[in-house]
């Protein structure tokens, strides 16, 4: 099981790589802020995976301890957004990103 | 009583700060008893000082160092007093003659409401005045001329509501320091060639380093002589003495008659040893003396303001001084210094006395006939003005004619030139006098009835002064006349004996001759103004009337409009053109440049803020990949 985990190291990079490209360009390219967040964490994702995929590499739990942190703050950083989601789709009656245009000079 | 020395300045600095502190909360009695007690206290510390040097028990050069004032790097300068001849015989003349003008100011000033402001100032001067003539470098002595020139400032302005007494005092004080740079410069240029500034460390390397060094010799002296034109009023910086008669009467006296113009003299017979090694810039010296002693005098002629005859006066006699520092007779000049401080403080306080009889009136051509009015005032006016005239056996007469025999020495032309200085000063104080005092009274028939003698402390002063104008000149009766010149023997041990001739190498005869020749012309001069202005009653014209030559010196040879319009009035245009131009549109247009490109700057960048998250994100994704390239690329 190790030596198959270390000699498929590639294939996580490759998967990684993949996923967090997949994750940016859903948030460029999609206009509802609900698929923006999906992407979000598709891309949280994909750094988790690498990060557990070197640790197991590398023979050493660290990588794996800061997996758990970031989806423990991933989880808070999702309940703000989608409270914030919720209070400007209650104002603006949208979830469209080109919809918030209000910030600017 | 050396050890009392410090106490001679220290008592007018006490009475400064009581005064000056207490100001009007101090009844005016004790003001003037302040004021005048501790001019009165240092006067009786210099007289111990003076006999103890006459008889020998103190010796010739004394350096009393109470602590060190200045102590960085290799400058050394300690806060201490030389007691020498000469400093103990200015302090004389400033604490004597001080202490007689502040008993007549305690009379003057009585009915002012800045009396106390008044002996606060005059206190501070006589301080200062001490300073500058007991300091023992040339530093405490800078310190004390910038201090008289500032209580000169103070004292022309003093009554300030008027803007003509503050401009004045303003011209005073800006002529003077024109003059001040040219004693810092020599005194910076002192530093560097002897390395300190002490008088008994310059003096005594001075022979060795003046020959080796010629050229600084003479700039050192040069500019130490500008700082003497301008506070003893030489040409080309004498405008600013006539105009400061604004002042009280009294501050004419004491600071621009008979103490402050005279510092210039001291500080040049102080430095006698420099001098002496550059003769080039004594020539100069000369030169410049005897032209403004015929300048001032001319002008004095044609004067109708009592004071202002006199101020021309003073600067005819200080040219006088210069012009016997220049000869190289630095005794002669300070024998002139002492006399002329007896009978110009006397005409001053004199004239002073008039104008307060007359109710502040000062022209004299609304006067006339105040013999009977003002006896004691008459009787000490016609000592003073026949002790200035140079008649024997009155203080004047010594000491003038030891100059001018020094100018006969040199050449018969120089004394031709002094002797016709002699004769206008005799003509233009004897029309004051007659003009003054004989005929009838031509003033208002308001004035007429308001005269009066002055009190007691006004007459006492001139009483004492008329008698030191009488016997003044017998400190230094020259050896033709049966004296022994006491006054050059007091003053040797101060004055430099490089190079310098024989006193009177004339022969007795041609003294005696040359004295009988003066005299007599003096009198003739006399007898005309006699005629003109008591015989045949000629009056000067009224103003605007003058004409030809008599206009032009009228107008004082119009040589403040010439200042004005070749220095005030091109300042006036380069401080218009940096004000206006140079700082109105180029520095201001700089500094207002950068405020407004970034006001321009951040108008054209807002928009990139186009609130548009999508593009936001686009923006930070194109970063983020930018910063990998470049990553990649080192």
């Amino acid at each position: 099981m190790q030596d198959l985990l270390t000699n498929s190291l590639n294939g996580y990079i490759f998967l990684a790589s993949i996923l967090f490209t997949i994750g940016i360009l859903g948030i460029l390219i999609r206009k509802n802020i609900i698929i923006i967040f999906m992407s979000i964490e598709l891309m949280l994702n994909a750094v988790n995976l690498l990060m557990t995929a070197f640790s197991v590499h590398h023979n050493n739990s660290d990588g794996q301890v800061f997996v758990l942190f970031i989806m423990a703050v991933a989880a808070a950083e999702v309940t703000i957004g989608l409270a914030i989601l919720v209070m400007i789709y209650r104002n603006t009656g949208s979830v469209n990103i080109d919809e918030l245009k209000k910030m600017k000079w | 009583m050396l050890d009392l020395a410090y106490l001679i300045p220290l008592l007018p600095l006490i009475g400064f700060a009581i005064i000056g502190l207490g100001n009007k909360k101090l009844p005016k009695f004790l003001v003037g008893l302040i004021g005048c007690g501790s001019i009165l206290g240092s006067f009786l510390i210099v007289l111990s000082l003076l006999i103890g040097i006459t008889s020998g028990s103190i010796p010739n050069a004394t350096t009393i160092s109470y602590f060190d004032w200045i102590n960085a790097g290799s400058i050394n300068l300690s806060m201490s007093f030389l007691i020498d001849p000469l400093s103990v015989m200015m302090m004389t003349i400033i604490t004597g003659v001080g202490f007689l003008i502040h008993l007549y100011s305690a009379g003057y000033m009585s009915h002012d409401e800045g009396f106390a402001r008044y002996f606060a100032y005059l206190n501070l001067f006589v301080f200062s005045m001490l300073m500058l003539v007991m300091g023992s470098n040339y530093v405490v002595m800078f310190a004390g001329w910038e201090g008289v020139g500032l209580c000169s400032y103070l004292l022309i302005g003093f009554w300030f509501k008027n803007t003509n007494y503050n401009n004045a005092a303003k011209k005073a004080f800006i002529m003077n320091r024109i003059g001040d740079l040219g004693f810092l410069l020599g005194m910076i240029l002192i530093f560097v060639t002897f390395g300190s500034l002490n008088f008994s460390d310059v003096f005594s390397q001075a022979p060795q380093i003046m020959k080796a060094n010629y050229e600084v010799g003479i700039a050192i002296t040069l500019l130490l002589f500008i700082g003497a034109t301008g506070k003893s009023a030489q040409i080309p910086l004498y405008t600013w003495l006539p105009d400061p008669m604004a002042g009280p009467t009294p501050v004419s006296a004491l600071i621009h008659a008979a103490t402050m113009v005279t510092a210039g003299i001291y500080m040049i017979v102080r430095s006698n040893v420099l001098y002496t090694m550059a003769p080039f810039t004594l020539d100069i010296i000369m030169v410049v003396g005897i032209v403004t002693a015929l300048f001032a005098a001319t002008i004095g002629l044609f004067q109708n303001d009592i004071k202002k005859v006199l101020a021309y006066s003073t600067v005819s006699q200080l040219g006088y001084m210069f012009f016997a520092l220049g000869l190289g007779a630095y005794t002669t000049g300070m024998f002139h210094v002492t006399t002329h401080a007896f009978f110009k403080a006397l005409l001053f306080l004199g004239a002073g006395s008039v104008i307060h009889a007359m109710s502040g009136e000062q022209d004299i051509r609304n006067m006339g006939g105040l013999r009977k009015k003002l006896p004691i005032t008459f009787w000490t006016f016609v000592i003073g003005t026949v002790a200035i005239a140079g008649i024997p056996p009155f203080a004047g007469f010594f000491s003038k004619d030891e100059i001018l025999a020094h100018a006969y020495e040199r050449s018969p032309l120089l004394w031709g030139l002094g002797v016709l200085g002699a004769l206008m000063t005799t003509f233009y104080m004897f029309r004051l006098l007659f003009l003054t005092f004989s005929g009838s009274f031509r003033g208002t028939e308001d004035q007429k009835s308001h005269l009066h003698e002055s009190p007691i402390s006004m007459t006492l002063p001139l009483m004492v002064l008329a008698v030191l104008s009488i016997i003044g000149g017998f400190i230094g009766v020259p050896e033709v006349l049966g004296g022994t010149n006491w006054l050059a023997n007091y003053l040797a041990p101060v004055i430099a004996t490089v190079g310098e001739k024989e006193v009177h190498a004339l022969s007795h005869s041609t003294e005696l001759t040359l004295m009988k020749i003066s005299t007599s012309l003096v009198f003739l001069t006399i007898i005309i103004a006699y005629i003109i202005y008591v015989s045949k009653k000629i009056m000067p014209l009224p103003e605007g009337k003058e004409s030809g030559i008599q206009k032009l010196i009228y107008n004082k040879y119009y040589i403040d409009e010439l200042y004005d319009s070749i220095i005030v009035k091109p300042l006036r245009l380069l401080s218009d053109f940096s004000g206006k131009i140079l700082d109105n549109t180029i520095v201001d247009g700089i500094v207002n440049g950068v405020g407004k490109s970034v006001e321009v700057g951040s108008k054209v960048l807002r928009y990139s803020q186009s609130g548009s998250i999508s593009n936001y994100l686009f923006i930070m994704v194109i970063g983020i990949i930018i910063m990998l390239v470049i990553n990649l690329i080192k």
